[in-house]
């Protein structure tokens, strides 16, 4: 193994992922903007924390298609959970509680998961198949994700090379985990069933930034169709991590993009230290094939402890347990992630399949602290006959739990021997990571009876490239090269007013910065004051550009016409037909002037603002601001 | 069979696998003009169309490649799937109950079928405690596969064959019957067990699944646990369906055999008692009686097997506007014996009455149910149904329609004595006819109203 070690976060450079051999890519989901839910005609984003009923249901692991039984099926097995479901009838119906089977496939989803395969250039599959994922965290109350896989093979430009984009599936959404405390899962069905794409790029990443980079690449080009969800919650990326010598780890849900840097270095980090824990290992002589362990009921032992959890327990009647680690000392306290060691990845375990959920849920000799004395570890030591050079590892609950929770440990402390186990992780506040479940593999797809295949026709997809929409980096590039200002060009690459921009300069001839400004800028200083810019679709805005492009208002009219609309709901462009220019203007300016001269000015300084300020406000849409200071300076 | 090799498929996509000898089963890359596919090629169900072949990609879905994009298909190897439950030997515990398990078919043991796309039943005592180790805490199984149809393929060779069965099985002197059904027509194979089953010293115990076992949300899993725990333990000797109480994965309910109902196309709380209450309630552990007027489990290995059955027999579900010629092509083709399931107290239209006149002077059997489900057909109250009862229709009690249905063929396989026929008919046999409908007979909670939606949202659905 080459010799590094890895350094703050801030400190790591490019050349130090490739000495680590560090390999990420993404697994991008993004709920698509349709009004009803995939597989049934339930309200989509209908969110509530009200419900008015709640299901209780059991997972049992099936076999797959061909015949196999998945490994993470049989660990949700042996966690036993009842899993609750609420209900609230306004967002489910009979088919999200598994009562009904599914209708047809939602075709407006469909259409806009086959928009985003053509804009990742992807082939999209002649025929699709449902399939069933199987889920048995409960997340689904059928057990499984319906899925299918509808576009192979495309790719995106990144910095002088091309991302991989593997495949595209449309699925739908999980239920929201409202809690997971014992063998007791809680889960809220609104975003069930909800359409989503998950889009999978290949190990195509070499630094944590860039996987950040390539996410926004991703996020934005779906986002550039305007028929995908925005805000908290909406897009959720899986990240896939690996070293050299590693294994393939997937991070779970990452809510925001700016946080996977740090979550993937945590991870590298993790792995190469596992790895580094393998070689000590096997240093100590200890292998897979030497591994060995016991352990021991020692309730008996620290029945009068003053350690409170283990005092809690002792009062509820609950036992104690002492996995004795051969070998071990003092690799319980090695380093995995940022502040976290390899004593968390065995307290996961126990957490997450033995559901001794209350944190300690162990307590280890590596680390002794404040909590037993040492005549109580001494006793325990010569109990269960440790030596100097083993680990004592305590757990304590029912008879059931703790059987699970010893075989947990044992099991993920002999994986140490191997290396780097293959799970998925769950990404944590502080950008590191924990157990999730076992990494789950093909053996848990099944075809879904319950759906015919949907052919995907020549047709169709010609009907959606007719609109769909130029990529967001080509649209860049021209905005560049017609200068509209640096702050505008991103958001109006991924605007819904794209489109429009296109056809007012390219047709109407339309100043690029004018428009750019207009559809980009004007909405949002509306929105600062607090008005509701959604009634400003494509249509009202064309109609204003056109009265611009007509001479019935000038630039800043455009921005009066767009606040009257939203104010009125409706269109004015002033009681004169024309704006006003020439002669007409210079009239304006001289009855203004007139004006002014009569009324006393305290400060004659401010004088050609205060004219250019009442002009304004009494011709609104009918002057060019800039017209008019120019006037005035020649007038000057 | 030679195309077992290209199993389902037909037309075009069956040309381009004969021509590039491209077998089910064969993990192959399928070159086309839009780019290569790596995969398993699967069978094809046989209502699918002919232009799509089907392949199972490494990472486990499945896509559908257009054949006639197909330039090459490179055979690479071969991996047929073996979909076996892992089968273990069921434990024998001679302090135990004997349990034998009857299996005619549905979802409640099922696998994935290519012919159909749909699941079919599979089942054995080694598959069952594979996949549901729990049975072993309640008795000794074994089973017995009578048949492997669809509930809506049973008929009358199903139902005196399983009726025989369970006459053997009580002379082997079993503690318990379970029988395995789909269940569409449960509730008609279980009125006709409950008449050609008669006096059975032990319980007799029809489940099926809702939810097919090969989903983790199955039902058939706690459905099986709740059935054959009734069949091991309890002391109700009649025969009953077994299905969910709630939709929750909570507790079941056993229904008398001649009172329940499948009740919607899809719950899994499908199955409901009609005009009385269900006899028990049975969860994992305890089975809670909600009455006490059942029939009592023995000792000795007495039962009665009547297997008498009349064929010509139908329902007629009345319509407004129905015209007589449904009646009179049933006189035409010798029907012995019409159930009708009328509107209201148990009416039909005028112009019906010359016919119903034609069928009773034929000799014809005619009984009248109501297609309200709940309530007694009460011919006497309006003049039309007097008129009716003049021609000859009788009125059926409280029998479900169903119910009368399956005891007009038994009494008609009996005797064609109308006047025996309707004796019969009327002498209730397995609680089909009941004297009185309680007031919690009839409950259908209304969703919407306030002290409703107060008692959904206090219990587990």
């Amino acid at each position: 193994m080459k010799e590094f070690s890895f350094k703050p976060f801030e400190e790591m450079t490019e050349k130090d992922y490739e000495t680590v051999g560090f390999k990420s890519g993404l697994e991008i989901h993004q709920q698509l903007l349709t009004s009803k839910k995939l597989f049934c005609r339930c309200p989509s984003a209908k969110y509530s924390e009200h419900y008015d009923a709640e299901i209780l249901r059991h997972m049992r692991p099936t076999l797959s298609e061909l015949g196999e039984y998945d490994g993470t099926a049989l660990m949700e097995f042996k966690t036993k959970k009842d899993i609750l479901y609420r209900i609230n009838r306004e967002s489910v119906c009979t088919y999200e509680m598994d009562d009904t089977p599914p209708f047809l496939i939602n075709n407006e989803a469909l259409d806009i998961a086959l928009e985003c395969g053509l804009l990742f250039d992807c082939a999209v599959v002649d025929e699709l198949h449902i399939a069933r994922k199987q889920y048995l965290d409960g997340s689904i109350p059928t057990g499984f994700q319906r899925t299918a896989i509808f576009a192979l093979d495309g790719k995106i430009p990144y910095k002088n090379r091309i991302i991989d984009i593997v495949q595209m599936s449309i699925e739908e959404d999980s239920c929201r985990e409202v809690s997971d405390t014992g063998h007791l899962r809680v889960y809220r069905t609104d975003r069930l069933g909800m359409p989503l794409i998950e889009t999978v790029t290949g190990p195509c990443m070499r630094t944590p930034f860039e996987v950040a980079e390539v996410a926004e690449i991703c996020a934005n080009i779906v986002r550039s169709t305007n028929k995908v969800r925005r805000g908290i919650g909406t897009a959720r990326e899986d990240v896939n991590v690996s070293v050299e010598g590693g294994t393939r780890i997937e991070i779970k849900g990452v809510p925001k993009i700016g946080r996977i840097p740090l979550l993937t270095y945590n991870e590298a980090m993790r792995q190469w230290n596992l790895l580094r824990l393998r070689e000590e290992l096997n240093k100590r002589g200890i292998t897979k094939d030497t591994f060995d362990a016991k352990w021991e009921n020692i309730t008996r032992i620290v029945k009068k402890s003053h350690y409170q959890p283990i005092r809690n327990a002792i009062d509820q009647g609950l036992i104690v347990k002492c996995v004795l680690l051969k070998g071990y000392s003092g690799l319980l306290r090695w380093q995995t992630q940022t502040d976290t060691y390899f004593s968390k990845e065995i307290s996961d375990r126990v957490r997450v399949i033995a559901c001794l959920t209350t944190i300690p849920n162990i307590l280890h000799s590596d680390s002794k602290g404040d909590t037993l004395t040492s005549a109580e570890w001494l006793n325990i030591k010569k109990f269960v006959g440790a030596s100097g050079t083993d680990t004592m590892v305590l757990v304590w609950g029912n008879e059931p739990d703790t059987e699970t929770a010893v075989k947990e440990i044992i099991i993920r402390a002999k994986e140490a021997t191997i290396g780097v186990p293959s799970e998925t992780r769950q990404a944590l506040r502080d950008g590191t990571n924990g157990f999730e479940r076992i990494l789950p593999g093909a053996d848990r797809m099944y075809p879904d009876t319950d759906l015919p295949p949907t052919k995907i026709t020549h047709e169709r997809l010609d009907e959606i490239r007719q609109h769909i929409p130029d990529k967001f980096w080509e649209r860049e590039k021209w905005y560049g090269e017609l200068k509209i200002p640096a702050d505008t060009i991103r958001e109006l690459s991924i605007s819904k007013f794209a489109k429009l921009f296109k056809t007012l300069v390219l047709e109407w001839n339309i100043n690029p910065t004018t428009a750019a400004v207009s559809l980009i800028q004007f909405p949002k200083r509306l929105k600062k004051k607090k008005l509701d810019t959604s009634a400003l679709n494509e249509e009202i805005m064309k109609e204003i550009f056109r009265a611009f492009k007509d001479n019935m208002i000038s630039q800043s009219g455009i921005l009066w016409a767009m606040k009257n609309f939203i104010l009125k709901g409706k269109l004015f462009f002033g009681t004169t037909s024309q704006i006003f220019s020439g002669k007409e203007l210079d009239e304006i300016v001289l009855l203004a002037g007139k004006e002014i001269e009569a009324t006393n000015i305290r400060r004659p300084e401010k004088k050609e603002e205060i004219l250019i300020g009442a002009v304004m406000n009494k011709y609104r849409m009918k002057i060019d601001g800039k017209h008019l200071a120019q006037k005035l300076s020649q007038v000057k | 069979m030679a195309d077992d090799n290209y199993k389902g498929y037909r037309g075009e996509a069956l040309s381009v696998l004969k021509n590039f000898n491209a077998l089910v089963w064969s993990d192959v890359e399928i070159t086309t003009t839009k780019g290569k596919y790596k995969g398993i090629i699967l069978p094809r169900s046989e209502t699918a169309d002919q232009f799509h072949i089907v392949i199972k990609m490494p990472i486990g879905y499945n896509i559908g490649v257009a054949a006639n994009l197909v330039t090459d298909i490179q055979i690479r190897g071969r991996k047929e799937a073996h979909y076996k439950i892992p089968e273990k030997d069921f434990p024998r515990d001679p302090g135990k109950p004997n349990v034998k398990l009857l299996g005619t078919g549905g979802t409640i043991a099922s696998r994935l079928d290519y012919r159909t796309g749909a699941v079919i039943p599979a089942f054995s005592p080694g598959e069952l405690y594979g996949s549901v180790p729990e049975l072993a805490n309640y008795c000794n199984l074994d089973t017995e596969k009578l048949y492997g149809v669809f509930s809506e393929n049973m008929g009358p060779e199903q139902w005196i064959g399983t009726a025989q069965a369970i006459g053997r099985e009580i002379q082997k002197g079993v503690d318990g019957i379970v029988i395995g059904h789909g269940t569409d027509t449960m509730h008609h194979t279980a009125a006709i067990l409950s008449f050609m089953v008669q006096n059975s010293p032990i319980p007799i115990v029809m489940v099926g699944s809702q939810r097919s076992s090969d989903r983790p949300s199955s039902d058939a899993a706690l459905n099986l646990m709740h059935s054959v725990k009734t069949a091991a333990e309890s002391d109700i000797a009649e025969v009953m369906v077994c299905m969910f109480g709630p939709t929750s994965d909570y507790y079941g309910l056993l229904h008398r055999g001649t009172r329940v109902r499948k009740m919607h196309s899809s719950y899994r709380s499908t199955f409901r008692t009609i005009g009385e209450i269900p006899i028990a309630k049975v969860s994992r552990d305890a089975i809670t009686p909600l009455r006490s007027d059942y029939k009592r489990r023995r000792k000795d290995r007495d039962v009665t097997i009547n297997t008498a059955f009349e064929e010509k027999v139908s329902i007629v579900y009345y319509y407004p506007n129905m015209k007589p010629d449904i009646i009179e092509s049933l006189i035409d083709n010798d029907y012995k014996g019409i159930v009708i399931a009328g509107t209201g107290l148990g009416h039909v239209n005028k112009p019906l009455y010359p016919a119903l006149k034609r069928a009773h002077e034929k000799g014809i059997s005619i009984y009248m149910t109501v297609q309200t489900l709940w309530g007694y057909v009460q011919m006497y109250v309006y003049d039309t149904g007097r008129d009716m009862m003049e021609l000859g229709v009788i009125p059926g009690e409280n029998m479900l329609p169903e119910a009368a249905y399956m005891k007009l063929c038994w009494a008609l396989g009996q005797t064609n004595d109308q006047k025996k026929v309707k004796e019969i008919m009327l002498t209730p046999v397995a609680g089909e006819i009941t004297e009185r409908e309680p007031s919690n007979g009839y409950l259908i909670y209304q969703g919407g109203l306030p002290e409703v939606e107060e008692f959904i949202s206090k219990y587990i659905k």
